[in-house]
């Protein structure tokens, strides 16, 4: 990697020496003696790290299961014991996940999440790239997903975007930032890659600014700010403009990435568009595009997950998201005491996903590499 | 121009007529750029107008005048003289600089840790290195503001300050913070201050005249031992000479809390633990990246050359490994820094939990917002600029 | 070709028009568009007991949600058609500013700068009341001054805020303030022993006792009231005709107790004798239809939601979760401050 400060912002990866793993084919004795024990100071880094670990884990096992209290209604059960209180999460899972969205209804939110999770999953899978499926697939579960949260017909009662909590709150605010932020992102890139003054001129402002500011301040704008720009008597819902501004947010960043990979793009690629007459539009979108996102999307998808992570955010204007639906949960002076499994069952679930969608990038990258994709 | 332009001028050869002007790809391009900035004007004076007919039809009150006036709120934690009778601005001013504080120790505490967990990362020690991937997985991959939560949680559950977590009588932990003894306020101490930032300059000349020295006689002079008396030694002499004065401020239980010492508070606490803890994941992840790109080929023609690690470490591996470092490495400052903004939520008084507070008491939501908006904007750019100098400084200078 | 000139000049047509209407845009009728909307939008504190805060079946209960369902009883002749919006004490001002929500029912004290330059105004206070602490049973503080060198916890942006610093400084006492915007964090800081004392409205503080903490016998409510607090519904100005309204339901449901008018006997009561019982409940007179109402807007209310004192214990009686002496806010002729204008 030469001169890597003026390259591109891309993630490449980066093949040294070390990539080559000469371990793979070690037999087990010789393996340990090589990379736990090759000398005397790594041996005894060995046993300390190896002392710390298992007294972890031995905690860890009195503590989260042969201890732990995993199931009961009554807190005093937990108190007595001396390991973790599990049962809090039984106990209060349904306005952790589902926040204050009408008790009886929470069903909806069941199916919905189902819904989403079939849709997103069809989607990542290759076979199905094909716009002619996926975008009757988004509009059919998009609207399917927005009768069940709202209801107000096939006899459900309506519920108002105010009373949305718990994970599909986040799910929403995750995918919407994400889908509203992709096309923002590649129009601001493009912006800022073009040869129209003004419009480069216009990406290049908005991008640095926002991407100068922290996302409270733009929550804080889309809550309390955003409504006084508007004529009287128009009103744009509270969520809708949270999404929009996490959404613009994430376009920012995601636009810098792109435009490394756009960057990246030989030069020859434009002047063999240009030698076949191809307008800008048709130049952008099937030649540049394609090879640019392909470049950048490992970058892109840390990005996304980041994107997950920052729906947390709203906690401080007061959407009901998990984690906000959390903190009000613990506020019940009965399990306010075990607050340490309930956030722990929080961050579980951010890590599974944020695990899953890295799996995925990786998976991702792989077909990349071998020209699947 | 680039090769962009060369696509859009294509097409045939007209001859020069109005009507193949108007379709020319010239005045094409011409006519979207008006277009677009005659939209962009629009809808900025569209936004303006609104604003300004709703705040006039309320009689709501607009302009910065209200900087001035007094805060009437008092702040818990402040760096520079405040009470409740001085303005806004000020207030502004104490959350700045409790943002400069928290985000300051912050970098310093996630680059120790980043860098430290990135060392480990990279380690021969298979075991060591995959409890450095764990620790990354987990707290890169957690959000931030849960973290912090968390830790503030935890923090405000510790035993009250009656039943203080005593460490040897000198340091004392409790829900209000952490207590501990410092030496008793002294004027020396101001002296020694100044001694340390003077022995500080002194080890960098001392580095740059020994430099100057070996690049014109080959003779290497270890500087590292003479830095190090210069820098701690000259603030030891001033403390002696100033009659080695030992009195020391013990935190004392009195009243609600323990008066005497220094206390760090809870809020300040959970703030930094929780964006350190978070940045460190990324930041060793650098390092580990920046570890890397020194081919390991060129690390073991400097040993075999009979460099000792130490410099090997110094003039092989760091130099380049910088390069790939410090642009991320600032970028995450700058986002650590972005992040402490999230002290609102555990009642940090930083700059955003203090506009927080003026929005409300001022009603001023528009002014209060850009405020803190253009104050971080501020830093950025400030920021960013610093780190393109330090770019061409690092940059690899070609002869 | 022709389709790209079309669509700029779209473009330009519409940015345009948008300027142009924004001009002509007017704050204009609120009643009109409560009406035409079908309910009422009531901005409420997100979580106060006996003021505004959801059951577990997520129906709003507390005295400010009631004056909510009672403005919503006199447009619409039908207490549940509200929607209440939960506003946090920074989102409170800019959503009443910004058309968020029509009426802002959310322990709002009164004042001067709140009036003038937020570009608000006030209806009659619905509850008097003024700062109190919380303090630990354990702690040994029985009154205010045994609060010097404590640490309090605050909500910023309230006139709590800046009153506690008045309180403190006026008696020569130091304090550490612990500032959370968020209040459950708040009340978890105060609970968990973070700070000596919790400092809101005096009328909030039961709320937090009975329903935030573990034992409500180990809190104790300092004695004394510290400062001026006259919680009242908020509306834009520059829309007299929606102003007035909010203040006549307020003074109907005062002069429904003074009249002794309940939800039970108002059906009887239209059949009194006495004038002003007839112009509260609509058999005579057109006031209603000054107000841009239905003549039994009064009647509704107090069929609906009730007269003030009805309100009043249902959420701060002896029977109530949060028991508070009425204190002020008993009538007028009982010594209190509550006085309703005549309907005359």
């Amino acid at each position: 990697m030469p001169n890597s400060l003026s390259a591109p912002k891309v993630a490449a990866t980066v093949h040294t020496m070390d990539e080559f793993d000469p371990n793979a084919t070690l037999p087990f004795g010789k393996w340990v003696g090589k990379n736990l024990f090759n000398s005397v100071p790594q041996s005894i880094l060995t046993v300390i790290v190896a002392a710390c670990l298992l007294r972890f884990f031995w905690f860890v096992l009195n503590w989260g299961i042969l201890d732990a209290v995993f199931y009961t209604t009554d807190p005093d059960v937990c108190r007595a014991a001396a390991g973790a209180c599990w049962a809090v999460i039984v106990e209060k899972h349904r306005p952790m996940l589902f926040g204050l969205y009408p008790y009886d209804e929470q069903w909806r939110l069941v199916v919905m999440m189902v819904i989403y999770l079939l849709t997103v999953v069809v989607s990542l899978m290759p076979r199905f790239w094909n716009l002619k499926l996926l975008i009757p697939l988004w509009v059919v579960s998009v609207t399917s997903i927005f009768v069940l949260m709202f209801g107000g017909v096939f006899g459900l009662p309506f519920v108002p975007s105010a009373d949305w909590g718990g994970l599909p709150l986040t799910m929403i605010l995750f995918s919407g930032t994400v889908l509203i932020g992709m096309p923002v992102a590649v129009l601001l890139a493009l912006g800022r890659r073009s040869p129209l003054p003004v419009a480069k001129g216009f990406s290049v402002v908005f991008i640095e600014a926002l991407r100068g500011v922290p996302l409270i301040t733009i929550l804080f704008v889309a809550v309390n700010v955003f409504p006084l720009f508007l004529p009287a008597g128009v009103e744009v819902n509270k969520l809708l403009r949270v999404v929009i501004g996490i959404a613009i947010f994430f376009a920012c960043y995601q636009a810098e990435v792109i435009r490394g990979g756009l960057q990246a793009i030989p030069k020859g690629q434009y002047e063999a568009a240009a030698s076949l007459n191809l307008t800008y539009w048709q130049t952008t979108r099937r030649i540049i595009l394609p090879q640019a996102l392909r470049i950048s999307l490992p970058a892109i998808t840390n990005h996304i997950i980041a994107a997950m992570k920052n729906t947390s955010f709203v906690i401080i204007i007061g959407l009901f998201d998990i984690l906000t639906a959390t903190t009000a949960v613990m506020q019940d002076p009965l399990w306010r005491r075990y607050y340490v499994e309930a956030y722990l069952f929080v961050a579980a679930i951010y890590l599974f996903f944020g695990y899953a969608l890295s799996l995925y990038a990786r998976q991702v990258e792989k077909w990349i590499n071998t020209g699947r994709i | 121009m680039s090769h962009l332009d060369e696509s859009m001028q294509g097409g045939g050869r007209p001859r020069p007529t109005l009507g193949n002007f108007l379709y020319s790809k010239t005045f094409r391009t011409f006519a979207a750029q008006i277009v677009m900035a005659v939209i962009v004007l629009m809808a900025g004076l569209f936004l303006y107008r609104n604003i300004i007919d709703n705040l006039n039809a309320q009689n709501i009150a607009t302009g910065f005048g209200f900087l001035e006036q007094d805060a009437q709120f008092d702040i818990g934690e402040t760096a520079i003289r405040y009470d409740a009778s001085d303005s806004y601005a000020r207030a502004f001013l104490v959350g700045l600089l409790n943002t400069l504080i928290v985000s300051a120790a912050g970098i310093v505490l996630a680059t120790v840790l980043g860098f430290a967990v990135g060392f480990a990362r990279v380690s021969s020690n298979w075991l060591l290195s995959k409890v450095a991937t764990g620790y990354v997985e987990i707290v890169r991959n957690i959000p931030v503001i849960l973290q912090v939560i968390f830790w503030a949680v935890v923090l405000r559950n510790l035993p009250n300050a009656r039943n203080a977590m005593d460490f040897y009588g000198l340091v004392f932990l409790t829900n209000r913070g952490l207590s501990f003894t410092v030496p008793s306020a002294n004027p020396v101490h101001e002296i020694m201050g100044l001694a340390f930032a003077a022995g500080i300059v002194l080890a960098i000349i001392g580095s740059y005249l020994a430099r100057r020295h070996r690049e014109k006689t080959g003779k290497y002079i270890d500087m590292l031992w003479p830095s190090l008396g210069l820098i701690f030694g000259l603030p030891a002499l001033v403390w002696l000479a100033g009659g080695a004065p030992t009195a020391l401020s013990i935190p004392v239980l009195k009243g609600f809390n323990f008066k005497g010492g220094a206390t760090i508070s809870p809020e300040f606490t959970a703030l930094l633990v929780g964006i350190a803890l978070y940045a460190s994941g990324f930041i060793a992840e650098i390092v580990r990246a920046g570890l890397q790109a020194t081919p390991r080929g060129q690390v073991e023609a400097a040993r075999s050359i009979g460099l000792k690690p130490r410099f090997v470490m110094r003039y092989v591996v760091l130099p380049q490994a910088l390069r790939v470092i410090v642009p991320p490495l600032t970028s995450q400052y700058v986002s650590l820094m972005k992040n402490s903004s999230i002290a609102v939520i555990v009642g940090y008084p930083d700059l955003v939990n203090i506009g927080n507070t003026v929005m409300n008491q001022t009603g001023q939501a528009v002014e209060a917002i850009a405020v803190m908006m253009l104050v971080y904007l501020t830093i950025s750019i400030v920021t960013s600029t610093l780190m393109n100098f330090y770019n061409r400084l690092v940059a690899i200078k070609e002869r | 070709m022709i389709s790209i000139y079309k669509s700029m000049l779209s473009c330009v047509t519409v940015a345009a028009t948008l300027a142009a209407t924004a001009a002509y845009a007017d704050s204009g009728d609120t009643l009109a568009t409560v009406k035409e909307r079908g309910e009422l939008l009531c901005g409420v504190h997100p979580a106060r007991h006996g003021f505004a805060a959801p059951d577990s079946q997520g129906n709003w209960a507390g005295l400010e949600a009631d004056f909510c369902r009672a403005i919503a009883a006199a447009i619409f002749g039908d207490a549940s058609k509200v929607r209440f919006v939960a506003l946090s004490s920074q989102q409170r001002f800019p959503a009443i500013q910004s058309g968020e929500v029509d009426v802002l029912v959310r322990n709002v004290t009164a004042t001067l700068g709140r009036d003038t330059a937020l570009g608000l105004n006030f209806a009659p206070p619905i509850f008097y009341t003024g700062t109190g602490f919380l303090v630990h049973a354990d702690s040994g503080v029985e009154t205010i001054k045994d609060l010097d060198g404590a640490t309090i916890c605050v909500a910023p942006g309230s006139t709590t805020e800046r009153n506690v610093a008045q309180i403190f400084a006026s008696r020569g006492m130091e304090y550490t303030p612990v500032v959370i915007e968020n209040n459950k964090q708040l009340v978890d800081a105060y609970v968990t022993g973070r700070c000596d004392a919790l400092t809101k409205d005096k009328a909030a503080l039961p709320g937090v006792r009975a329903y935030d903490t573990t034992d409500p016998k180990e809190h104790v409510l300092l004695p004394g009231i510290f400062s001026k607090e006259p919680l009242a519904p908020a509306v834009r100005q520059g829309d007299d005709q929606w102003y007035d309204l909010v203040k006549w339901v307020v003074y109907a449901t005062f002069n429904a107790e003074e009249l002794g008018v309940t939800a039970e006997n108002a059906d009887e009561m239209k059949g009194s004798n006495d004038v002003d019982i007839q112009s509260l409940l609509g058999t005579t007179g057109d006031y209603g239809a000054k107000l841009g109402l239905d003549e039994d807007w009064a009647y509704n209310i107090v069929t609906q939601v009730g007269n003030y004192a009805e309100i009043y214990n249902r959420h701060f009686g002896p029977e109530s979760a949060t028991p508070l002496d009425r204190d002020l806010n008993t009538l007028w002729v009982d010594g209190g401050l509550l006085y309703g204008f005549p309907i005359k």
